[in-house]
């Protein structure tokens, strides 16, 4: 034994284990089994709308995502010529989407700022129950509200944008004929994705670090100076988030935009004028009377969409996760 | 004691006179709202609107200038601003509020809810026929959808919870994502795999299998929140009297979570029950009762209203308002339920 | 105009003859911070003066009756077992208190005479001229460490000649000017614990408050960093007016001229006494005090 040299041995770490009992096995496995069904369903979808849409990418290959054209026709000898091209729908879904978020992000961040921040305990449990509630509402309704309501006020809004602001490219038309626009079909899609936006912002929002919204206003700022400095820089990420979010709800969205859009297979960047293109409400609106060839065009247009909102929503949660997570 | 008679105070609320003056200002900006529309080409209610947000935050500026300069207006234009995006968010949920009842409630008779449309057709006067097929109908999907979404819906939420296994993020991740799977997608995505690959045609249970897919992301994310809910002491608590974790979490966690596990499955079916789209592929449309759910066409609500819309005349757009109106009212009593349900849920 | 420099209404006088009667370690502490506070260098206006503050929570009563001047140019320590009211009373001082929904408050705090809650009085000015520091560090995270420094000149929307000057100033004023004149670029959220502690006291300087109020600064801290913030609070001292609460009756010793002591017998809290620091320590009047300071509860 030495002594002169005092050597400190750290026993290594111990590993825990245990042998969970039977019945826990079996717990876990069905659960974890379960669990596994949404990467089971998500695959399906994938597998069999490629299956189903296969012979339309064969055919079409590249010029499916770069055409304008969709026409099934008969040549002389009575064959059947087909034509499909997604760009115009893909072009006019995400037209319509960014209207939609043009004026739906500013109103939902300012509806989460007034929750969060302004509104007096009572007022705000009304108005939380006003946008859970709107998230609640059938796409439908907003289908036929948008029709019948909306469309005559919007007509008459789109007159006096193009009054003013028609010198800009995107809100000049070409004949004035404002109903069933994208424009139109934006509000529509804007007013089901307030819901979204705001909740997620009033969320992050509400996250805000006490202790800075105190530093800021030991400081001498204002609500809104407060606002400015501490919340939208912490809030920013969830803000982009929810938004992302909403777009990938707005891609989607098949009836309601259906109902309020003139779904034309031509690119149109004037969103006031009633022409446009929305890959869901196409889908719908060619499925009544497709033959086969087009039933596979159909399935292998839902899997460019399928995986178009994949791909946003994938983003939108990264952006979200990140953002709460470096507490920012 | 003296300090009894200390009154309490708040001086930073509002005065009396603060009062007075937010009032003043907001009856001055009415009435220069009105001057301007009265005298200028400027008309409708887009012009009261704005003129009265404009006017408002003038003259509010000028009573806040006085005290806290530049810095007071910007404070107040804030205010302002975030409480005009919350009026105009709240304007457009009533206006569509208004509208169903407004318009739903003139087509609705007891024959609409009673009897089906094997006699009528959507262009027949109000009053001849009714919906209660697709009520019926959209029920049996419902019930459907929440046999399937259900299970699978609070397992993967256990899973996240309970079990912590190394998929968690995967999982997390997956789910996310299917609760953007468009609508549309999802009923192509069942007519891809069965109408097209069995002998199994457009039926009730195609269609609430579809809707199986958009409920079940909604029944875990809610169920993973109100299970994280549980305290942690009540689980140990389980554990540590040497409980299996299938016990703990069968006769504590669950039992414990339920009425916020109520909570998830309503919001769920909320989400599923005026989907359409996915209806059109996998249910069809059928004007009478059909009580299989394996075979035949359904009625359903929205495939009523969505026939009524497209139909264009004023007797099939009337049912369609009325037939929203029904689904409406069955979803705002799932919204209450849900919340009731909601606020009895543990809090830490 | 110098009336307000004597002590408060309870009589409390500042004793001639700071005598150790009883030697402990607290009170030669004190003892010696007495001695090397260089006297003379008030005035810096008629400083800050509480009278008959009362808080309340809703319907509890978090503070009673508390009268206390905080002369200009001096530190004022607040000490006394968690629950006694003292954080309450240093957020009443600048009108933090008002943040916390459902509470209400009575009274007067006056600052060169001016009662900060009059009516129609602007509070964002009020807290420009009454600084505070938090207990724990909270630099904004999305600002650089200059950012940092200049962000209230900003939120106060306040014009600044030069900035650089003001810059460096205040963060040399806050003993930090030598670890961070080469980055200060840098997110402030680089910076170690104490050092952000001392940004946030840079940042409460650059506003130029006259009084700065510092809720327990310490206490997130390791021992270390903490001295570093007590140096900064003695040459802080010279120029301003603090009000310091603190568990730590050493820190009480070591940075403070004088010491109030705050108790709740279950009910509000109360100011038990205030007195020079080294009295306090050494010859409490009250019994309480006495056993609160030798370390008999709390």
């Amino acid at each position: 034994m030495s002594i002169d040299a005092p050597v400190k041995v750290t026993p290594p770490a111990r590993k825990i284990t245990t042998k969970p009992r039977v019945s826990d096995q079996i717990f876990r496995a069905i659960v974890t089994a379960f669990s596994f069904s949404a990467l089971l369903i998500l695959s399906l979808i994938a597998i069999f709308l490629l299956i189903k849409g296969f012979t339309t990418f064969k055919e079409q290959g590249f010029g499916f995502i770069t055409n304008f054209e969709w026409s099934v026709t008969q040549d002389e000898a009575g064959k059947e010529v087909t034509h499909f091209g997604l760009l115009a729908m893909l072009v006019g879904t995400v037209v319509i989407s960014f209207v939609a978020l043009a004026i739906a992000v500013p109103l939902s961040v300012l509806t989460a700022l007034f929750l969060t921040f302004y509104a007096p305990e009572r007022i705000k449990r009304i108005l939380v129950t006003i946008v859970d509630l709107m998230a609640a509402f059938p796409s439908i309704l907003y289908g036929l509200w948008g029709f019948f309501v909306l469309m005559p006020m919007a007509e008459y809004w789109a007159k006096l944008i193009h009054k003013w602001l028609g010198w800009i490219y995107i809100f000049d038309v070409p004949d004035p004929v404002y109903t069933r626009s994208p424009f139109i079909a934006g509000i529509v899609l804007s007013v089901m994705i307030i819901p979204i936006i705001t909740s997620v912002s009033r969320e992050v929002f509400s996250q805000t670090p006490l202790d800075r919204i105190q530093a800021a206003y030991a400081l001498g700022a204002t609500k809104w100076g407060m606002i400015r400095a501490v919340v939208l820089p912490f809030g920013a990420g969830g803000v982009v988030g929810g938004s992302m979010l909403g777009l990938g709800r707005a891609f989607g969205e098949t009836v309601a935009v259906f109902s309020v859009l003139n779904i034309v297979f031509r690119t149109n960047f004037q969103i006031l004028f009633t022409q446009g293109g929305n890959v869901a409400s196409m889908i719908i609106q060619k499925w009544g009377e497709a033959g086969p060839s087009e039933v596979s065009a159909l399935m292998a247009a839902g899997l460019v969409l399928f995986i178009l909102t994949l791909m946003v929503n994938f983003l939108a949660n990264y952006v979200v996760t990140k953002t709460v997570k470096s507490g920012r | 004691m003296p300090t009894s008679t200390v009154q309490k105070m708040r001086p930073w609320a509002a005065s009396p006179k603060d009062r007075a003056l937010t009032g003043l200002s907001v009856l001055l900006s009415v009435l220069t709202a009105i001057l301007i529309v009265a005298v200028t080409p400027m008309k409708g209610k887009l012009a009261y609107f704005a003129l009265f947000f404009l006017a408002w935050f003038v003259i509010d500026s000028l009573f806040v200038v006085r005290k806290q300069g530049s810095k007071g207006v910007r404070d107040g234009l804030a205010a302002k601003v975030t409480l005009f995006g919350a009026v105009i968010v709240s304007m457009a949920v009533f206006s569509i509020l208004w509208a169903t009842i407004s318009k739903g409630v003139k087509g609705l008779n007891l024959a609409f809810v009673t009897e089906n449309m094997r006699e009528a057709s959507l262009f027949d006067p109000i009053g001849k026929g009714g919906i209660l097929h697709a009520i019926l109908g959209t029920l049996m999907l419902i019930a459907i959808a929440i046999i399937f979404s259900v299970p699978m819906g609070i397992l993967t939420a256990l899973y996240l919870t309970e079990i912590k296994g190394r998929a968690v993020g995967l999982i997390q991740f997956l789910v996310q994502a299917m609760s953007g799977v468009p609508s549309v997608v999802a009923g192509l995505f069942i007519y891809a795999a069965i109408i097209l690959n069995t002998p199994l045609r457009s039926s009730g249970f195609l269609g609430g299998l579809a809707l199986t897919i958009l409920m079940v992301p909604t029944v875990t994310r809610t169920a993973q929140e109100v299970l994280n809910l549980v305290p942690r002491d009540l689980r140990e608590a389980g554990l540590a009297m040497g409980a299996t974790q299938w016990k703990t979490v069968a006769l504590v966690v669950v039992p414990a979570a339920r009425s916020g596990l109520i909570t998830a499955t309503i919001l769920g079916v909320a989400r599923i029950a005026g989907e359409t789209a996915p209806l059109l592929f996998t249910v069809g449309v059928f004007d009478s009762y059909n009580f299989n759910p394996f075979k035949g066409d359904q009625g359903t609500i929205p495939t009523v209203v969505w026939r009524g819309l497209m139909g264009g005349t004023p007797e099939s757009v009337q049912r369609a308002w009325s037939a929203i109106l029904v689904l409406l009212i069955v979803v705002l009593i799932m919204f209450v339920l849900a919340r009731s349900f909601g606020s009895k849920s543990p809090k830490k | 105009m110098n009336e307000s420099v004597q002590l408060t209404q309870n009589g409390t006088h500042m004793s001639d003859q700071p005598k150790n009667t009883t030697p402990s370690s607290l009170s030669d502490v004190a003892a010696k911070r007495a001695e090397t506070k260089i006297a003379g260098t008030q005035p810096l206006g008629t400083g800050l003066e509480a009278r008959g503050v009362h808080a309340w929570f809703d319907k509890h009563h978090a503070l009673e009756d508390v009268s206390l001047d905080f002369s200009a140019g001096t530190v004022t320590a607040l000490i006394g077992p968690s629950g006694c009211g003292k954080s309450t009373f240093i957020r009443t001082l600048n009108r933090m208190h008002e943040f916390i929904p459902h509470t209400s408050m009575a009274g007067q705090v006056l600052l060169d005479g001016k009662d900060i809650y009059e009516p129609g009085i602007d509070v964002t000015k009020i807290r420009l001229q009454i600084g505070m520091v938090f207990q724990k560090p909270n630099p904004f995270p999305s600002m650089t460490i200059g950012e940092n420094v200049l962000s209230g000149l900003k939120l106060a929307q306040l014009k600044v000649d030069n900035q650089e000057d003001l810059l460096e100033e205040c963060l040399t004023r806050a003993g930090l000017w030598t670890e961070v004149k080469d980055r200060l670029g840098a997110h402030a959220g680089g910076l170690s614990g104490g050092q952000q502690q001392r940004l946030c006291i840079a940042r409460a300087l650059a506003v130029k408050p006259k009084v700065l109020l510092m809720d327990e600064p310490c206490s997130a801290l390791d021992p270390g960093s903490t001295l570093r913030i007590e140096e900064t609070i003695s040459q802080l001292s010279k120029s301003m007016t603090i009000v310091i609460v603190t568990h730590n009756m050493q820190q009480a010793a070591r940075v403070s001229d004088y010491t109030a002591f705050f108790l709740s017998d279950g009910g509000p809290g109360q100011m038990i006494e205030v007195g020079p620091t080294n009295e306090i320590f050494s010859r409490p009047r009250d019994e309480r005090t006495e056993n609160y300071v030798t370390g008999r509860f709390g």
